[in-house]
């Protein structure tokens, strides 16, 4: 008589959590990969379309008459923890904030990440937790998704690409070509939080005052103001090249000019004082839960009221009015009481050293 | 921000403007240069010319480290870190984007394979080199008399920790004979062709030199100075302090940064300066070509440590675009706007000449920060 075998059916060793580190094999497409997104992906994110375990997720049609939007958005940050947020949250954030600046509900989320060999699975289960945690807390899932590792010294051990889709009612128009001179320009609150995090995290620069980032979700802030105002002409999130870039791209799709206000422009002290130290401006540094507002003169008061009204937009400001220019300068009045252009960044922001 | 935002204050320079129409004469034009791009950048940044009289005019200088590093010093770093594997190159951010032969400039060399790094202080690429014994760590060293101690002090590092994979590529200038340079030039000699009434001086570089190298150019060419800080209010108060010594006839060193130069300066650094570095007898800047005696080398007891011994780099000049007036325009000869490859060929993403490298260059602070007073105001523009 044999004796039983001593394989118990159905078993696998749970992952390693605690010391473990992705291999080769967790990308291979075999056993260890499937074990990686059960345990790891399929917990986290849990909702019915992922649980199918199918090739893509099959959704729902959108209302008639609303259109679809799209967007895709690589997050390939250094380092992969910071101060405020990591790369997990913000991967769903990014997305989410390109769809919402469109005037569109973000309705679903997909996920493909390329792992580094060697990273360790407990870092990787707690970014994918803090993604599950945004995604949770913008009421967006993450429907599909694909896992790739690559060897090591050829990643910088998580990148992640996440694609949001989203419905677009009918007859609402948000674009980056729609400014008109005369209209007023609105920013939701301090600028350069998240790029000076990101950069006092890599220089060490240690201050009285922590730097966190700003990364948040914006679309039920953006739901607020497009309530108040419907006549909202422009979004859009200041990522990277801040405001400045994010501006100059605007005047340009607009065939428009600008005038800022700098006395208004709010940046926190914190940040202001990093980026003397580092010989940057803080209208270049990248943010993740901030928008520029463009509307109609008449309709601004109401909108940064709007604004302030909602937990994302306190230190809403309006910082400046859209003008009529052939060469789509944007410009501002310095504190000092002169005048200059703020021009697209050109190449990276470097200090300088003087 | 406490301690800086009061030398920004827009109430004050509007006073300050104010008593500056009111001292300069209508009769007559001003021109003055300020040396250091320090204060270009701070004239640019903060629309200072907005707030001057239409005869008081700012003429840019040459100090702008970045901006007078000829071609020739950085294809040095760029053969020696694409030819060596084992050589980390490392440098100051500002460094990486200056072009070089052959289409290249650190970054894009970089982007082909070589080792470069930012760091934000010499100290930092000492560091480096401890981090990693196995690399050949050279710190590309540049800058005028305020980043000449710290590179002198990772010098005497080095050498007391006898580091073996450590040296310094050394492209120290000298403020002083810039000065000479710009002011023997025959366009300023030659009376009447530029009109250069005097100098703002230098603000982190005479807290090391102190005033006094500047009162030969005071006496000996008749030159006003007027050492300035490099806030927007410091520089307008240097400004009225320069028109003062034009309407009395005077020619005299002042000091409108005393909350950090001495006439002295600092004596430490210089001793240490002296103990590392010595005179070149000539140096090419771009834009001015060859000035004798305006750069400092690496001495001797140094050697092992100076990357221009220790790999046997050879300088080789090249020339500028021979379109580019970058010359002319840091003598004052020209503005930006007189040259054909201003905003066209030459911009801050793709340098032709020295002074579109650097934001603190004359044409770039110029393109980046003024350009919009090239083209006629727009109507209908609001407020």
């Amino acid at each position: 008589m044999s004796l039983a075998s001593p394989v118990k059916k159905g078993y696998v060793r749970p992952l390693d959590l605690k010391h473990g580190r992705v291999d080769m094999g967790h990308g291979a497409g075999g056993r260890a990969m499937a074990q990686l997104i059960s345990e790891l992906f399929a917990g986290a994110f849990a909702n019915e379309h992922l649980e199918r375990g199918d090739d893509a997720a099959v959704l729902p049609a959108p209302v008639p008459g609303e259109r679809l939007v799209v967007a895709t958005d690589a997050h390939v940050v250094s380092p992969l923890f910071f101060p405020g947020g990591d790369i997990g949250c913000l991967s769903v954030h990014g997305t989410i904030n390109d769809l919402a600046v469109m005037g569109a509900r973000p309705l679903y989320l997909a996920a493909s990440f390329i792992l580094e060999e060697g990273f360790p699975l407990a870092e990787l289960a707690r970014i994918v937790a803090s993604m599950a945690q945004a995604s949770r807390e913008a009421g967006v899932p993450v429907v599909t998704g694909d896992t790739k590792v690559v060897e090591q010294g050829k990643g910088d051990g998580v990148f992640i690409t996440t694609t949001g889709v989203g419905a677009l009612p009918s007859g609402r128009e948000i674009g980056g070509a729609n400014a008109r001179p005369g209209d007023a320009i609105l920013v939701s609150g301090t600028l350069g939080d998240h790029g000076m995090a990101i950069m006092a995290q890599r220089e060490s620069l240690a201050f009285d005052s922590e730097i966190a980032s700003d990364t948040a979700a914006l679309h039920g802030l953006i739901a607020a103001m497009l309530d108040a105002v419907p006549t909202i002409r422009v979004l859009r999130d200041p990522t990277r090249g801040g405001l400045a870039t994010t501006l100059n791209e605007i005047a340009t799709q607009s065939g428009v000019g600008m005038e800022l206000d700098e006395a208004v422009i709010p940046v926190q002290p914190q940040v202001a004082a990093a980026c003397e130290l580092l010989g940057l401006d803080p209208l270049y540094v990248a943010n993740e839960g901030k928008l520029i507002a463009i509307c109609p003169a008449d309709d601004a008061d109401r909108l940064l009221a709007a604004m302030r009204a909602h937990p994302l937009g306190e230190r809403a400001a309006r910082i400046g009015t859209v003008t009529a220019d052939p060469n789509a300068f944007v410009q501002i009045r310095t504190t000092f009481g002169g005048r200059r252009m703020v021009d697209w960044l050109s190449g990276e922001q470097l200090p300088r050293i003087c | 921000m406490k301690y800086v935002d009061e030398f920004r204050d827009g109430a004050l320079a509007a006073k300050l403007a104010g008593a500056i129409a009111r001292e300069a004469d209508p009769g007559r034009n001003y021109a003055f240069m300020e040396f250091c791009g320090g204060h270009t950048h701070a004239i640019s940044r903060y629309g200072v010319t907005d707030l001057l009289p239409a005869n008081v005019r700012m003429i840019h200088g040459p100090g702008c480290p970045v901006c007078v590093l000829p071609i020739g010093r950085i294809d040095m770093a760029i053969r020696l870190a694409l030819s060596r594997p084992e050589v980390t190159i490392c440098t100051y951010g500002d460094c990486l984007r200056v072009p070089a032969s052959d289409g290249l400039s650190l970054l894009k060399a970089k982007a082909r394979g070589a080792d470069i790094r930012m760091v934000y202080s010499a100290a930092d690429a000492l560091a480096l080199a401890q981090k990693m014994p196995e690399r050949e760590v050279v710190f590309f060293a540049i800058g005028f008399e305020t980043t000449t101690p710290p590179t002198a002090l990772v010098l005497r590092q080095a050498q007391a920790l006898q580091l073996a994979n450590f040296s310094v590529l050394c492209n120290h200038v000298l403020t002083p004979s810039a000065i000479l340079t710009i002011l023997e030039s025959p366009e300023v000699r030659e009376l009447g062709t530029v009109p250069l009434d005097g100098f703002i001086g230098p603000a982190h570089v005479s807290t090391i030199i102190g005033s006094r190298p500047y009162a030969f150019f005071a006496e000996e060419y008749r030159k006003p100075v007027v050492i300035a800080g490099f806030e927007p209010l410091d520089v307008m108060q240097a400004i009225r302090m320069l028109i003062r010594q034009v309407n009395e006839g005077r020619a005299e060193v002042e000091n409108e940064f005393t909350r950090a130069v001495t006439e002295d300066g600092n004596l430490k650094a210089q001793a240490l300066v002296s103990e590392v570095f010595e005179l070149r007898r000539s140096f090419e800047w771009r834009g001015l070509r060859e000035v004798p005696y305006s750069a400092l080398r690496i001495r001797a007891p140094f050697a092992q440590w100076d990357a221009e011994a220790r790999f046997g780099l050879e300088f080789v000049s090249v020339p500028d675009n021979r379109a580019c007036e970058c010359g002319a325009i840091l003598r004052g000869v020209k503005t930006p706007t007189d040259c054909k490859l201003f905003g066209t060929v030459c911009t801050p993403e793709n340098p032709m000449g020295s002074c579109m490298v650097s934001s603190e260059g004359a044409c770039a602070a110029h393109y980046n920060y003024g350009r919009f007073r090239d083209v006629p105001v727009v109507a209908g523009t609001t407020r």
